[in-house]
């Protein structure tokens, strides 16, 4: 069983103070296995924060982030699953799913990560899971009208992985969960 | 090597006294064993002759005092049981003044007198007098002071006390305090005199020699605090004043700073606040070298514990002006003493502070009174250079954020800027974050422009650059991250009510504005989301407001313009560009087309003339179409225009790749699904085939300049886009136009020179797997594949 938290577009200082107090009380050092942001973070205090949550930090770059090295893209491996992580604003129409699935067919992931419209999304499709975890700050966005703030923790175990979102709705974080299988043939894809 | 000779010469003093002492003492107890009083009374006034010393420092002196006093318990045993034997106690009083030294006859007089008082033949109070009075006969310091210390310490369990056992007549309550004063002020003369014995070199050595001895005469006061008779009245009309009239006029500073501090800590709190007039009183009048600040500090700190351990106390502070009274003793202190550097000044003003938030947290006149206070001290010095004065400063001013927790209240307060103002540059920064920081710590929301305008007072220091700070000398990192704290701040400013809002928005703006180019950056984008925000709530609000309404968009459109031009100018395009596209946005949404084009005219001449950087351009070109993708607001007419702008800077991007996929984005610019208008299959198709065009001169370039290997993942990147058209029904989008791409990049994958691409083969291999999916999903889009071979 491996823990991995996804989040971004916190838009610190631009967007949002910080994060929300619920959030940093529930997100603690140890317990998390990795981290997977798709960036808009914005500011190196916020990418200190995370790495102190769990040093296995993988960002992607938002238009806004001031640190130029973080890749466009990345894919990594955990357990069976190949993941991908993009922030989005490279991939029009923004938010579209289908343009997504091509995105995930590009990258050739099981799981892919992308931001940008500060609203959770998590679809299974045939070719794997697409997430959005939203915005952790719920940072204003001109996409989508109401933001409430966001994030997604991934329970990967063997050919299963469980997708938790945490959202924080009137000031109460409502959790609610998506179930997903890899099947053999994608498994044997690889 | 002096000091060296003087150490060992005065262990041999003191060997040689207690040699004479133990051999004294050795006969003195045969005497006693036999019975012989003559022989006791005889070696004992031997063994005290030698505490006639006037060789021994302090210190080695109590080792032989003591020894001495073990011994001479027994002696006074051996009295006790005599008078029981029946031996008169007065003529043993009598019979120990036969001795022929003064001193040790003092000292065997005190025993006796001892068990004179337990056998109740005199009153306590005779005895007692009498004995405090012959021993003045001694006038060595030293000596003196063991001897009073001695009687001191014989007539503790013997005092005439209420409900002692050696309580005289009614009227004679005063008697043991009378004794234990006048024994008290006895000693402290002695004490003082200390001092001008001797060397004048020495007088280091003196004063922590006089130091050990302090104990001895603060224990006079302990005595007096657990005297029954001295309850409040007693301790105001009697014991308070005449301690403090000893402690003033011995005019040593080392004595007065001791006793006052031993005065505060030895009797109880309510006895403070009663007499608080008086005791303050004497600090103006003490030597202007007592370190008058740390007793008050003390006195303050008591009182204020006092005050939080109950509440019923409280009346009783208000009911002696308990604040008004320390105020004017502290304003008094500073006054009298003029050579008080600054930092003495203010940590006084601190400790009064405290008391002050403790016993009065209700009170915000009396917190802007200290801080008043603290600026008329400060006035005229314009800056502070102290460090340690700095220090006390940062503590005045924290001390009402930590106890309100709440900004908000320290803005009230008018004295607070003008303390903050004395504050060097670089402190005044500090304490412009610790601000900031309880702000956000706990959470505060500033919810009018005018405190706002009073926030952005106290931390001017970090919102623009102040007269003589040089820039260059701000660490880049800290001044970062100081700009980033005011950008976190930005977002706590808030009012639900719209005008309010904008009231505060202009506020920050005006504010901000003056920062310079280098926090322009930092203070624009924050501001434009606040504002960006209120026009979403007007949005959202729309209909119950008019044009003619105090807060239109417009209105905050016009503002946001303006401000972001301001950031453009720094210059900072890449973050001014986004800024626009957002607006541009949020104009769309607000349904004004000519706001909304005049931004993306803004974002369109900064990418033209700005964003140099072709990595640069990338990022902001997929912005542009990406926001230009979602505007609805356009008519053709600004639409066209702003389509062919945007497909023109794609199709010039410098490396091809990122030309091709700049034009295959652009495709989507002329199919937007709600909008029944921008279906135009022709101009979508025309994007691809150019997108096409462009993968294919990259394909040729990188066979002429790399001999092979050329982005084979391009022609798969137009091949998905092809399939989301044709799945999205576009006319112009056919099977067989599909077909032949699919052919064209079988080729290119399995030609020799690109075989080496593992991920556009993995991309290829998850399309086929897509396209057959599709196939097998049957229904009318499994029809539509049905031709489509792979």
């Amino acid at each position: 069983m491996v823990l991995v938290l996804a989040l971004g577009d916190l838009h610190i200082p631009h967007r949002a103070s910080d994060l929300p107090t619920k959030f940093k009380s529930m997100l603690v050092p140890g317990k998390i296995q990795h981290i997977i942001c798709t960036g808009n973070l914005c500011i190196k205090e916020i990418h200190d924060y995370l790495k102190s949550l769990c040093p296995d930090l993988h960002i992607s770059r938002g238009e806004y982030d001031e640190d130029a090295r973080y890749p466009e893209s990345k894919t990594l491996t955990i357990g069976q699953f190949k993941l991908g992580v993009c922030h989005g604003h490279q991939v029009i129409p923004w938010g579209d799913l289908d343009s997504l699935a091509m995105l995930q067919r590009q990258l050739d992931v099981d799981i892919l990560i992308t931001g940008h419209t500060h609203q959770f999304k998590a679809y299974k499709h045939e070719g794997g899971v697409v997430i959005n975890p939203g915005s952790a700050t719920g940072a204003y966005s001109s996409i989508t009208n109401d933001v409430n703030p966001s994030f997604v923790l991934m329970d990967i175990d063997g050919l299963r992985v469980v997708v938790y979102v945490y959202e924080l709705i009137d000031g109460e974080v409502k959790v609610d969960k998506i179930d997903f299988k890899k099947t053999s043939t994608t498994a044997s894809a690889h | 090597m002096l000091a060296e000779v003087g150490r060992e010469d005065e262990e041999k003093w003191l060997a040689e006294g207690i040699a004479g002492l133990q051999q004294n003492a050795y006969y003195m107890g045969r005497a006693l064993d036999t019975n012989n009083l003559r022989d006791a009374l005889k070696y004992s006034a031997q063994m005290l002759s030698e505490l006639r010393t006037s060789k021994l420092s302090p210190h080695k002196y109590y080792e032989l005092y003591m020894r001495a006093f073990d011994e001479l318990r027994k002696l006074e045993m051996y009295f006790k049981e005599e008078t029981r034997r029946g031996v008169s106690i007065t003529d043993l009083y009598e019979l120990v003044q036969h001795a022929g030294n003064v001193l040790p006859r003092l000292y065997l007089l005190c025993t006796v007198g001892s068990v004179y008082i337990t056998s109740k033949e005199a009153p306590a109070k005779d005895v007692l007098k009498d004995l405090v009075e012959m021993c003045r006969a001694i006038q060595n310091p030293v000596s003196g002071l063991f001897l009073r210390s001695y009687l001191s310490q014989i007539s503790r369990d013997k005092l005439p006390d209420i409900g002692s056992e050696y309580e005289g007549d009614a009227d004679s309550v005063i008697d043991a305090v009378d004794f234990v004063l006048q024994n008290f002020t006895e000693m402290n003369k002695l004490w003082v005199r200390m001092q001008y014995q001797g060397h004048v070199h020495e007088r280091e050595k003196r004063e922590k020699e006089r130091n050990e001895l302090r104990d001895l005469v603060g224990k006079n006061l302990h005595v007096l605090s657990q005297l029954e008779s001295v309850d409040l009245v007693m301790y105001k009309e009697t014991v308070l004043p005449r301690i403090l009239e000893q402690v003033v006029n011995c005019k040593d500073d080392l004595a007065q700073y001791y006793l006052m501090d031993c005065i505060i800590q030895v009797f109880p709190d309510e006895y403070h606040l009663q007499t608080l007039e008086t005791l303050l009183g004497a600090c103006p009048q003490l030597q202007p070298t007592v370190d008058i600040k740390t007793v008050l500090g003390r006195l303050m700190d008591r009182l204020s514990n006092y005050a939080a351990s109950s509440g019923e106390v409280l009346p009783e502070f208000l009911q002696v002006e308990a604040f008004s009274k320390l105020s004017t003793a502290i304003g008094k202190v500073i006054e009298a003493q003029v050579d008080m550097p600054i930092v003495g000044a203010i940590t006084l003003y601190v400790s009064l502070l405290t008391f002050t938030l403790r016993v009065h947290p209700d009170r915000l006149d009396y917190v802007d009174q200290v801080l008043g206070a603290c600026v008329k001290k400060l006035s005229g010095k314009a800056k502070l250079e102290d460090s340690k004065a700095t220090k006390q400063i940062v503590a005045l001013l924290s001390a009402p954020l930590e106890k309100y927790n709440d900004i908000v209240t320290a803005l009230k307060l008018p004295n607070y800027p003008r303390v903050m103002d004395h504050l060097d540059n670089e402190t005044n920064k500090i304490m412009a974050v610790v601000i900031i920081q309880s702000i956000m710590k706990n959470n505060t929301c500033i919810s009018t422009a005018d405190k706002v305008e009073a926030l952005f007072e106290l931390i001017k220091g970090l919102i623009r650059d102040t007269d003589g700070g040089a820039f260059d000398e701000v660490d880049e990192e800290d001044f970062k991250e100081e700009q980033n704290s005011v950008a976190r701040l930005i977002h706590m400013l808030h009012n639900d009510d719209p005008a309010e809002m904008l009231q505060i928005i202009s506020t920050v703006r005006k504010h901000i504005l003056l920062g310079g180019s280098k926090r322009l950056p930092f203070t624009v984008p924050p501001l434009i989301f606040s504002a960006l925000k209120l026009v979403r709530r007007l949005q959202i609000q729309a209909g119950d407001v008019g044009e003619d309404a105090p807060t239109t968009p417009k209105k905050i459109f016009l503002i946001l313009n303006q401000t972001i031009e301001a950031l453009s100018a720094v210059p900072s395009p890449e973050l001014a560009l986004r800024l626009y596209l957002q607006c541009a946005e949020a104009a769309n949404d607000c349904d004004l087309e000519p706001v909304a084009y005049e931004f993306f005219t803004q974002a369109f001449i900064l990418y033209e003339e700005e964003v140099a950087d072709s990595k640069a351009q990338v990022t902001a070109i997929h912005l542009i179409i990406g926001t230009l993708q979602r505007m609805n607001v356009f008519g053709v007419e600004n639409r066209d225009t702003l389509t062919h702008k945007a497909t023109g800077y794609s199709a010039k991007l410098l490396k091809k790749p990122d030309q091709c996929r700049a034009v295959y984005a652009c495709s989507h610019l002329f199919s937007v699904d709600d909008q029944d208008g921008i279906k135009d299959g022709e101009r979508v198709l025309l994007c691809l085939k150019r997108a096409l065009r462009i993968a294919n001169a990259a394909q040729q370039m990188a066979n002429v300049t790399r001999g092979g290997s050329g982005p084979v993942t391009l022609f798969i990147e137009i091949l998905n886009k092809y399939l989301y058209f044709f799945e999205n029904g576009n006319p112009q989008i056919t099977s067989s136009v599909i077909q032949d791409l699919i052919e064209l990049i079988m080729t290119e994958t399995q030609s020799e020179s690109t075989a080496a691409d593992p991920s556009a083969i993995a991309f290829f291999n998850s399309t086929q797997r897509y396209i057959r999916f599709q196939k097998q999903k049957g229904g009318a889009l499994g029809e539509k594949y049905e031709p489509i071979r792979v």
